[in-house]
């Protein structure tokens, strides 16, 4: 442990795959840092290497080089189960494809990472699903299918499964990739306010328009960070949806 | 995760994916009734059934990777050698009795355009795929060698895609985003209906296989590689030339096995039953990649999956002895012939299918939660 309070610092992360005879470098050696309460986009070309950095952030790959802490842990040396339960209960992930277990109620798909859980107490499972689907204002949907709720629906069911350990951290992948403009925007309403309430986001996009709702924007190119940077004044996610701004501006427009 | 919780879970899994656990359960079924009555009935029937089976074949025939035998075990989709577009190439230029050729190129991505978005699958074939499937269009045209050579982005779908996003309007000449690329739409696919295990195969967007091999996949193997024989009588000196050629192209020692598989489809059932089990391991890798991702350890998905496999086996191969026996008595008063049940054998196919439901059910899921998360979640 140490009392640095940073959420996420990385040491010279650097991730190599190795097809065969060629070595590809995904990673050239990350220095990064993200405390408390930020809301970060990172952003870069497909390839640049930033959803690499985000999975090697949520565990769900190993880097091949440098040192990882995640609020406070020092993550390189944990075991596979280590890591399961670093997944559970420090982090929680976002995909552009929602990943949302087929056949299964919005509910109960909330309810599993506290079923995985070690530390929980199954007597309020119960109340921390609903709570977790009551922030992302779904509680009228519990009982619907994934194929039964819009994109949009689907992706704050995975919000809410993501928050319902309290992690330390939400990771998100592109979490609009698969979204409408308008949704999209609700989708960054979510996250906002989220943020607002104290949690740490690190989303991956490639669109200017959604990063304009972060708070910190980095950029990736060749596998290495070549801009961070504060803005001074994000975009307001539910302000937008009000105003419709977004149609007028031509925020809308994608190709 | 508790004991409780994991049986709870397996039990889930078991009663929503009813389509699953059916078929599953139905290999073990047919197979111990199956070992049942031909013990007791003897090895007439066999030949004529199986006579039957190959005057329905077409002249297609599929190559598929990896080593897997007719009645071998099968690993997962990724464990053996794969095909390349080399392979197709090999073909084309060597074989002498083929009529048309296709790599097959499949993926899945979220379609967005028309009144929404829909999520689909989505496969890279050549220009020669609807001669080789027999499968016409309802309207626009087909791709051409030009634009599988473009990689253009142009797509035919199928009438459920058509239902979803396009209900009422002419599809061809509009728009379609694939994942995060811009496609036209320039044909429409008949109908074909379900399939002989309930799937859509309405539900599917077809590319040139360039395109999705490297603007969509970023990967350099195919799936499966599709041929269509010139004519049905040299179904199988056409299948022992592909596979001269497939071996000299992989460069396989004289009596080494083959690391791909050439079958025609006059073993429609077994092909069936080979890609549900193929599809059922690639979703459920998907599925335990999802289940790592939010913090399962390896044991609760081991424990989940083999409280599955033996709650699957267990009632499949009672199921199966009962209609074994039924089967037996049908005969026993339908015919003259002498029937016999011996314990030892209701025993051994008993144990024996159960054996193979719990190894299938299991291997691949332990296969599977080795994996990173990241490895596991990329199979879809």
């Amino acid at each position: 442990m140490s009392d640095d309070r940073a959420v996420i610092r990385t040491d010279q992360i650097r991730k190599t795959y190795d097809s065969g005879e060629v070595q590809v470098e995904a990673l050239k050696g990350i220095d990064l840092r993200i405390d408390p309460g930020e809301l970060v986009a990172i952003m870069g070309a497909s390839g640049s290497g930033k959803s690499t950095l985000l999975n090697i952030l949520g565990c769900l790959d190993y880097p091949s080089g440098g040192e990882y802490f995640l609020d406070g842990i020092h993550v390189n040396g944990l075991d596979r189960d280590q890591l399961a339960d670093i997944r559970n209960r420090k982090i929680g992930f976002v995909f552009q494809g929602f990943n949302l277990l087929a056949r299964t109620t919005a509910f109960e798909n909330v309810e599993l990472p506290l079923l995985y859980s070690r530390l929980q107490d199954s007597s309020n499972v119960e109340q921390l699903t609903r709570q977790a689907l009551e922030r992302v204002g779904l509680a009228d949907r519990t009982h619907h299918f994934p194929n039964q709720l819009s994109g949009g629906q689907q992706q704050r069911v995975a919000i809410a499964r993501a928050l319902v350990n309290q992690p330390a951290i939400i990771l998100a992948d592109e979490p609009t990739g698969n979204l409408d403009t308008r949704t999209s925007i609700e989708i960054m309403a979510t996250l906002q306010e989220l943020n607002r309430q104290g949690i740490t986001v690190i989303l991956v996009t490639h669109e200017h328009d959604i990063a304009d709702y972060c708070k910190r924007i980095i950029e990736f190119r060749d596998g290495r960070i070549i801009r961070d940077e504060v803005v001074a004044r994000p975009r307001d996610a539910a302000q937008d949806l009000v105003s419709g701004r977004w149609q007028a501006s031509g925020l809308g427009e994608r190709q | 995760m508790k004991w409780k919780n994991l049986i709870k879970v397996a039990f889930k899994s078991i009663i929503k994916n009813k389509m699953r656990t059916l078929l599953t359960m139905l290999g073990i079924i047919i197979g111990v009734a199956a070992v049942i009555v031909m013990v007791a009935i003897g090895k007439g029937a066999e030949k004529r059934i199986q006579d039957q089976i190959a005057s329905m074949g077409t002249n297609l025939i599929t190559i598929f990777p990896g080593s897997m035998q007719s009645r071998g075990v099968r690993m997962g989709p990724d464990s053996g050698v794969r095909l390349t577009l080399d392979d197709v190439e090999r073909l084309k230029k060597n074989a002498t009795l083929i009529q048309a050729v296709s790599p097959m190129v499949r993926s899945g991505a979220q379609l967005i355009g028309g009144s929404g978005n829909w999520n689909s699958s989505v496969w890279g074939v050549s220009e020669q795929y609807l001669e080789i499937r027999d499968w016409p269009l309802s309207s626009g045209e087909f791709f051409s060698a030009a634009d599988i050579r473009a990689q253009n982005k142009v797509c035919i779908i199928g009438q459920t895609i058509v239902k979803n996003l396009f209900a009422g309007e002419d599809p061809v000449g509009q728009q379609l985003r694939v994942g995060k690329i811009p496609f036209r739409i320039i044909g429409v696919l008949e109908e074909k209906g379900q399939g002989a295990f309930g799937q859509d195969q309405d539900d599917l967007l077809i590319a040139p296989y360039t395109t999705v091999l490297y603007r969509m996949s970023g990967r350099v193997h195919v799936n499966q590689i599709l041929v269509r024989v010139v004519s049905l009588e040299q179904m199988s000196q056409a299948q022992a030339e592909i596979t001269s050629i497939m071996r000299d192209a992989h460069k396989i020692a004289e009596g080494a096995d083959d690391d791909f598989t050439v079958r025609n489809q006059t073993d429609i059932a077994a092909t069936a039953q080979e890609n549900i089990m193929l599809v059922s391991v690639t979703e459920r890798t998907h599925e335990i990649g999802i289940r790592m991702a939010i913090g399962a350890r390896s044991r609760d998905i081991l424990v989940q999956f083999l409280i599955e496999a033996i709650v699957l086996s267990l009632s499949g191969g009672l199921i199966g002895v009962l209609l074994g026996f039924l089967a037996t008595w049908v005969v026993n008063m339908a015919t003259d012939w002498n029937t016999v049940i011996v314990p030892a054998n209701v025993l051994l196919s008993f144990g024996f299918a159960g054996a193979v439901g719990v190894f299938f059910g299991y291997y691949p899921a332990r296969k599977a939660a080795a994996l990173n998360p990241i490895e596991a979640l990329r199979y879809e």
